[in-house]
């Protein structure tokens, strides 16, 4: 008998945390197929960001860091220059990577440092119980914008893709979605592509992925899709940002 | 190896890089960017990495991440920026990491000045984080000390797998003075053997971490991290003496505090007053046990600091109420002259007359 | 025997290079040197001072507010300074930027026209060399000879068109000290 599914090696064989329908199992797994794909476990170092995923450093089987709140691309900088043979990749939230880390985030892509983003946005605060983030969309109900994110008041989205894609440092970004089976195929392949870039030596890749949160949101897991589809997609369009690898140096 | 003339703060870097730190992340402030600058130009021809960072917070998780794939490296500041390091001071304390942060200090609060100042004592000794911790923190009075603790600094954060902080001052940090780098005493060192510096297949995962969700596990770690710190306290205090063994009044002074006394009591000798002065050396842990032996034969205590007075209450706790203890102290930048100090003497001496 | 110097001037006069060279001698004599400077954005173009102890003993204290030694390369460092002057002590005054003359009676006050000095020997910014070199006529400090070494072989090779304009520079104002040119 052949085995055509089975766990990654790269993921330890434990319970998640993660509630129904969330996605972030999905984007585990496909970040654990590309580290096995690539043969790079032995010496990969992922840094666990603060918010839901916090506990990824008990379910990748490389080894881990949980950084403080938005410093993973701060941490990752100091793990990879000191060992420049190492494979790094930051795992980071909406809040951690695009509110309270921004800093973090925006110097250690244009300084090119060649670590590997993945970013989930998801448009909300899952940790801490549903609060507004900065990806949240204009109208959007949280429980810190209970009459809908008004721009005027809480200020517009951030669209890091599009923002980190005009510095120099940034070798590739692109934001895909986990919403279709198709589309977690495009997100495999632009996570496979964002770790063989650092392993080339390319600089920084950011791949951001559109994530659901239905606890949060308040809808069914299915709901949640559609939800992510018909609201997150027009505001946050799937795609590559910039691929240095491509003619002319960017896509899109 | 001859002597050398140098600056304190680069009296620092150059200990540093013969300590085997090759990697400095920071970010300039002063009066320490000397540090950054000494690091900038050397780091390269050894084979090291000077990094500016963005903002302290980013250099001092750099740091962390240094730290925690088993590689030597530090960070420094001044005042303010050592504010917003202490957040990834606390994470280093937390995930058992250890690291040399450097505090060149100036007068606060807020961005206060940029003039010699001892007003982050408490900050260093009392709370450099959030949460139950101490650190290791070193206070040099002389530029060869400056070479010399922060050669020590490393091995201790090695050794008990905590951060070390120098605690210096403007003044030292920006004065020159002859220093010799082949006075080191070399520690042995532990292997790193919980370095996330990749598996190779060899063994299970390791973690860094900070977070223990049960309130069981996160005691039980606190408790073992306070075992060492027992220990530290057993081993590690260190201080210097000068003139304490028939003093009726003993100074307790630390950095460039204590060189100003120790003038001002070579001074009050002269005039057949018996002082004496007792320099920390570690201000944590603190020469507690020492002081309250000298109470036996002082009759009053004199902590003189750059601040409004913070190590006098740990003098006070020391010595258990047996003596008076008594504050002198400048502060936003001012250094006392010896003769401030002296006269402060010669009237505790009057008094006790 | 402690020495305590203070040499003061604005910045861009070599206030700090003349305490360097002074310290580093002091190192290179087996004595005991500090030298701490007013340091931060002052020092751009600003007062400029710096605090050279030297002694046969361990050295307490780093600062000096009443100095053994004032070297005052301009008026508002004469003013300030001067009065602090340790009774006994000496005041070595740049006179081509100090038109004032100190009324102390219990201190010595030797005058040099410095500035003056190096503009006519083409010693561009080397005032504070030669008021060194006055310094070392007028006291026991140092050995000429020996200070003169001492100063250039801190210049580097790629440098070594320096070593003529101080040497010229250390001996004009030894030989001022020397000669009994003064006021």
């Amino acid at each position: 008998m052949s085995v055509v599914f089975d766990r990654p090696k790269a993921l330890n064989d434990v319970l998640m945390h993660y509630c129904p329908g969330c996605t972030h199992g999905i984007v585990h797994r496909l970040v654990a197929e590309a580290i096995d794909e690539l043969g790079v476990e032995d010496r990969t170092v992922g840094i666990a960001p603060v918010g839901c995923a916090v506990f990824a450093y008990n379910y990748f089987a490389c080894d881990m860091i949980e950084a403080a709140h938005g410093r993973a691309p701060a941490v990752a900088t100091g793990v990879k220059r000191t060992h420049p043979d190492l494979v790094v990749f930051t795992y980071q939230g909406d809040g951690d990577l695009a509110a309270i880390g921004t800093a973090e985030t925006v110097h250690s892509a244009t300084r090119g440092e060649n670590i590997t983003v993945i970013f989930i946005n998801n448009c909300i605060y899952g940790m801490t119980g549903g609060q507004m983030a900065p990806t949240t969309l204009p109208g959007q109900v949280t429980t810190t914008t209970p009459y809908g994110r008004t721009p005027k008041i809480q200020g517009n989205p951030v669209r890091i893709c599009e923002m980190l894609s005009t510095l120099d440092g940034v070798a590739y970004a692109a934001r895909v979605s986990v919403d279709t089976p198709a589309n977690v195929r495009t997100a495999k392949k632009a996570i496979l592509k964002g770790f063989r870039n650092q392993i080339e030596k390319k600089g920084f890749s950011i791949i951001e992925v559109l994530s659901s949160c239905p606890t949060n949101w308040g809808l069914s897991p299915v709901e949640a899709l559609a939800w992510l589809r018909e609201n997150m997609i027009p505001y946050y369009p799937l795609g590559t940002y910039k691929d240095i690898d491509a003619v002319g140096g960017d896509a899109k | 190896m001859a002597k050398v003339l140098m600056k304190g703060n680069e009296a620092i870097a150059e200990a540093a890089i013969a300590s085997g730190c090759l990697y400095y992340f920071g970010y300039p402030i002063t009066p320490q960017t000397e540090i950054s600058e000494y690091m900038a130009k050397r780091m390269p021809k050894v084979g090291g990495l000077c990094l500016q960072a963005e903002s302290e917070i980013a250099a001092i998780n750099m740091v962390l991440g240094a730290s925690a794939s088993g590689t030597r490296a530090m960070t420094s500041s001044s005042s303010p920026g050592i504010s917003l390091k202490s957040e990834g001071i606390s994470y280093l304390v937390g995930s058992d990491l250890p690291a040399v942060v450097v505090n060149v200090q100036r007068g606060g609060p807020g961005l206060g000045g940029i003039q010699p100042s001892q007003a982050d004592y408490y900050q260093a000794t009392k709370a450099y984080g959030h949460g139950d911790m101490h650190l290791i923190v070193l206070a040099p009075s002389t530029v060869q000390e400056m070479a010399s603790l922060t050669g020590e600094a490393f091995d201790l954060a090695d050794i008990y797998r905590t951060p070390v902080i120098i605690l210096a001052d403007g003044a030292i940090g920006q004065m020159m003075e002859p220093v010799d780098f082949s006075e080191r005493r070399r520690r042995e060192i532990p292997p790193k053997t919980w370095a996330t510096c990749g598996h190779g297949g060899g063994r299970k995962h390791n973690i860094v971490n900070s977070l223990l969700m049960n309130p069981e596990d996160l005691e039980n770690s606190i408790r073992d991290r306070f075992e060492r710190y027992r220990k530290i306290e057993a081993e590690e205090v260190r201080y210097e003496e000068y003139m304490t063994e028939d003093a009726d009044i003993v100074v307790v002074a630390f950095g460039i505090a204590a060189r100003v006394c120790k003038s001002a009591v070579a001074a009050v000798r002269a005039e057949g007053i018996k002082a004496g002065l007792l320099r920390p050396i570690t201000l944590w842990p603190f020469p507690s046990a020492r002081i309250l032996e000298l109470a036996d034969t002082a009759k009053a205590f004199l902590s003189v600091e750059l601040s409004m007075g913070q190590m006098v209450s740990d003098v006070k706790l020391a010595c258990e109420c047996r003596r008076p203890v008594e504050f002198y102290g400048r502060t936003g930048g001012v250094i006392p002259a010896p003769g401030d100090v002296a006269r402060k003497l010669a009237e505790m001496a009057r008094e006790q007359m | 025997m402690t020495k305590n110097i203070l040499i003061a001037g604005f910045g861009g006069q070599g206030v700090l290079f003349a305490g360097k060279a002074l310290a580093k001698m002091a190192m290179h004599s087996d004595l005991h040197v500090t030298w701490l400077p007013s340091y931060g954005p002052e020092m751009r173009g600003g007062a400029a001072n710096c605090s050279v102890v030297i002694s046969n003993e361990e050295i307490g204290s780093p600062l000096v507010p009443n100095p053994d030694i004032l070297i005052a390369l301009n008026r508002p460092s004469f003013d300030k300074f001067g009065p602090c002057v340790r009774s006994g002590g000496a005041i070595f005054a740049d006179s081509s930027m100090i038109d004032e003359r100190s009324d102390r009676t219990d201190i010595d006050a030797y005058y040099i026209p410095a500035s003056r000095m190096a503009a006519d020997n083409s010693l561009s910014g080397l005032a504070n060399v030669i008021v060194l070199g006055y310094l070392l006529a007028k006291t026991s400090l140092f050995d000429y000879d020996a200070f003169l070494a001492d100063l250039v072989s801190g210049i580097p090779a790629s440098r070594a068109a320096l070593v003529e304009g101080n040497t010229k520079a250390l001996r004009l104002g030894y030989e001022y000290g020397c000669c009994g040119h003064e006021e």
